[in-house]
């Protein structure tokens, strides 16, 4: 026992990593007295030390813990998925006007954003039902208090209400499904809970029961349809910064854990038909269940969208719609699905977060949030505006950028599991998605500037970041070949 | 007296079991439930919320003591009560953000943002 623990630790160190600099991020803030980013440099070195530490971990494949943790690939490529957008995130936040006004909490601002790393790391890697929930609570309680850090402000201190509110309330359905789940098959952790399945001794409501809470659980974290309803207010009212990081890492997280629960406890491995296609177990479908979300949500996003006048308020919708679309990854039941749900993850971070952290530069200039004062931008600061059209397409899914890359794999994945109507939905709210998107473009470059005509500037290292996020983007649409097998190669979890 | 009063009580309530606590959790939270939907002051919203932890800590409880199985159901209540408590902490500091903000603890009038 004592040496299983002590193994396991050995694979716990990005986490342990994570920890350290969550302790030492809140010294540093007591220690320095400068109220400035100074405790953002500390979280950079943490999450250099944890990458170091996830990469030293790369080919294990291992239950740890008594099966509280899987360290195997699927959860090291999310883990790096979350690092590159916790760096992003952090170098984002420095270049953030709006945080600003907060100066003197600032440190404690960069402590939540490890809280919120710790708990989406051990979202990635959870295998119990009971460290699922724990994490998922980590992950939530820093990020209500983050969407309201700039609690002045009306707007983010509503923003927070909404969010604890509505998290709140899915999390007591997910424990409570989950206690349902725990007295049908006596286990907690999702092996025992897929052995005892298999025998098929129990009541098929009590298991549908279960299901329904504990996807109402996963599905606000994932913000699919109809869970989806305090992403929009959210996401407005917090700080663009958080909004990128909820937008993208906490999604990720979430699909991680949403995935590994459902690949394990509810499919037969006994009824295997093919490599890499499984079978669910008798008396759930819910493939199905997930299905139906997937269309709603989808549609739901795009078409709402389509009014939005505020960039976050529309960026909201429209990774409403994009989580829709990842969704149908995991409804055709095929390893390939999972591959190009991973490899969707990598694409949208890049695109995804350019676009956020666009708006948050020309906020940072204009002040302005809208998408009518977008216009004759594209005279004013040609460069962020073309990355901005750039990172557009890419949200769209037309080649050569990277989002056609993964909207291509993810459709392929669809088509050849045989859910062709679920492909066509799709296609068509692509289609319907291209007109939000356009009108952005379209104010940028197509209108004459209104009164102020001044070019706008921007200091290098904001520059910098842009061409971080663009090139990736750009490159990932031409040359994708390793980032696919890496996905691939990465599908495989702990047991299956 | 006493012997009388036991010979009162109805055959199905003598032994309470699984399914009386089962039912009582449910009941628990349906009313939690309810409490979130109806109610407009968020302190209310809360306690709805508060319920539907509590029910889900009565089936584990039961679940474990009237069955074979093992602890696991006793460690996760322990666990979602320092939840709620954590939960419960944050949400208060929130509302109480809200009412230097706003003036009012009431969840309809909290909306600004909405287009």
């Amino acid at each position: 026992m004592a040496e299983h623990i002590l193994e396991s630790i050995q694979l716990f160190l990005p986490e342990i990593a994570l920890t350290v600099t969550l302790c030492v991020a809140i010294i540093a803030d007591l220690i320095l007295k400068e109220r400035n980013h100074n405790v953002a440099y500390v979280v950079i070195a943490g999450l250099v030390v944890t990458t170091i530490f996830v990469f030293r971990q790369v080919g294990f494949n291992e239950s740890i813990f008594s099966d509280m943790v899987a360290v195997d690939p699927f959860a090291i490529f999310f883990k790096v998925v979350l690092l590159l957008s916790g760096f992003f995130i952090v170098f984002f936040s420095i270049k953030c006007r709006e945080l600003d006004a907060n100066k003197k909490r600032i440190g404690e601002y960069y402590m939540l954003i490890t809280a919120m790393m710790l708990g989406m790391f051990i979202m990635a890697g959870a295998t119990n039902l009971l460290l699922m929930y724990l994490a998922l609570e980590l992950t939530s309680v820093a990020s209500y208090i983050l969407a309201g850090y700039t609690k002045r402000a009306r707007d983010s201190a509503e923003a927070s209400l909404k969010y604890v509110l509505y998290g709140a309330i899915s999390s007591g359905m997910l424990i409570y499904g989950v206690s349902i789940l725990y007295g049908i098959t006596g286990a907690t952790d999702v092996y025992g809970i897929n052995a005892a399945l298999q025998t098929g001794d129990f009541s098929p409501l009590a298991l549908l029961t279960a299901g329904i809470l504990i996807i109402a659980g996963f599905g606000y974290k994932v913000t699919v349809a109809p869970f989806h309803f305090w992403s929009p207010d959210v996401y407005e009212g917090a700080p663009i910064t958080i909004t990128a990081f909820l937008a993208v890492a906490s999604k990720a997280a979430g699909f991680a854990m949403m995935i590994r629960f459902f690949k394990v406890s509810f499919i037969d491995a006994e009824l295997l038909t093919a490599a890499g296609v499984w079978d669910i177990i008798a008396g759930f479908q819910w493939n199905i269940i997930l299905a139906v979300m997937a269309v709603l949500t989808m549609t739901l996003g795009n078409l709402v969208a389509i009014w939005q006048n505020n960039i976050k308020r529309l960026l909201a919708y429209s990774s409403i719609a994009h989580a829709g679309y990842i969704l149908m990854g995991l409804v055709v039941l095929t390893d390939q699905g999972i591959a190009s749900i991973m490899l969707y993850f990598v694409m949208y971070l890049f695109m995804n977060f350019g676009a956020f952290y666009i708006a948050m530069l020309i906020s940072n200039k204009l002040n302005t949030e809208d998408i009518e004062d977008y216009k004759g931008l594209g005279y004013r600061a040609p460069l962020v505006c073309v990355a901005m059209a750039v990172f557009l397409i890419s949200l769209t899914g037309i080649p050569p950028t990277a989002g056609f890359i993964a909207k291509f794999y993810l459709f392929a994945a669809v088509i050849s599991a045989g859910w062709y109507g679920l492909v066509l939905i799709a296609a068509i709210n692509t289609v319907v998605s291209l007109f939000y998107y356009v009108r952005i473009f379209r104010n940028m470059f197509l209108v004459e500037p209104q009164g102020d005509t001044t070019p706008v500037t921007f200091s290098f290292s904001s520059k910098l970041l842009v061409f971080a996020l663009l090139i990736p983007t750009l490159l990932f649409g031409i040359y994708f070949k390793h980032i696919v097998d890496f996905a691939q190669s990465s599908v495989k979890m702990f047991g299956f | 007296m006493m012997a009388f009063c036991i010979a009162q009580i109805p055959q199905w309530l003598a032994e309470p079991g699984l399914q009386h606590f089962l039912i009582i959790s449910a009941i628990l939270f349906s009313l939690g439930l309810l409490a979130v939907i109806t109610r407009r002051n968020v302190i209310m919203v809360l306690m709805g919320i508060e319920l539907i932890l509590n029910a889900a800590n009565i089936n584990f409880i039961a679940f474990t003591r009237y069955s074979t199985l093992s602890l696991e159901g006793h460690l996760i209540a322990l666990f979602v009560i320092i939840l709620a408590a954590a939960e419960a902490a944050i949400a208060l500091a929130i509302v109480l953000n809200i009412y230097q903000r706003f003036s009012t603890v009431n969840v309809d009038e909290i909306s600004t943002l909405r287009e």
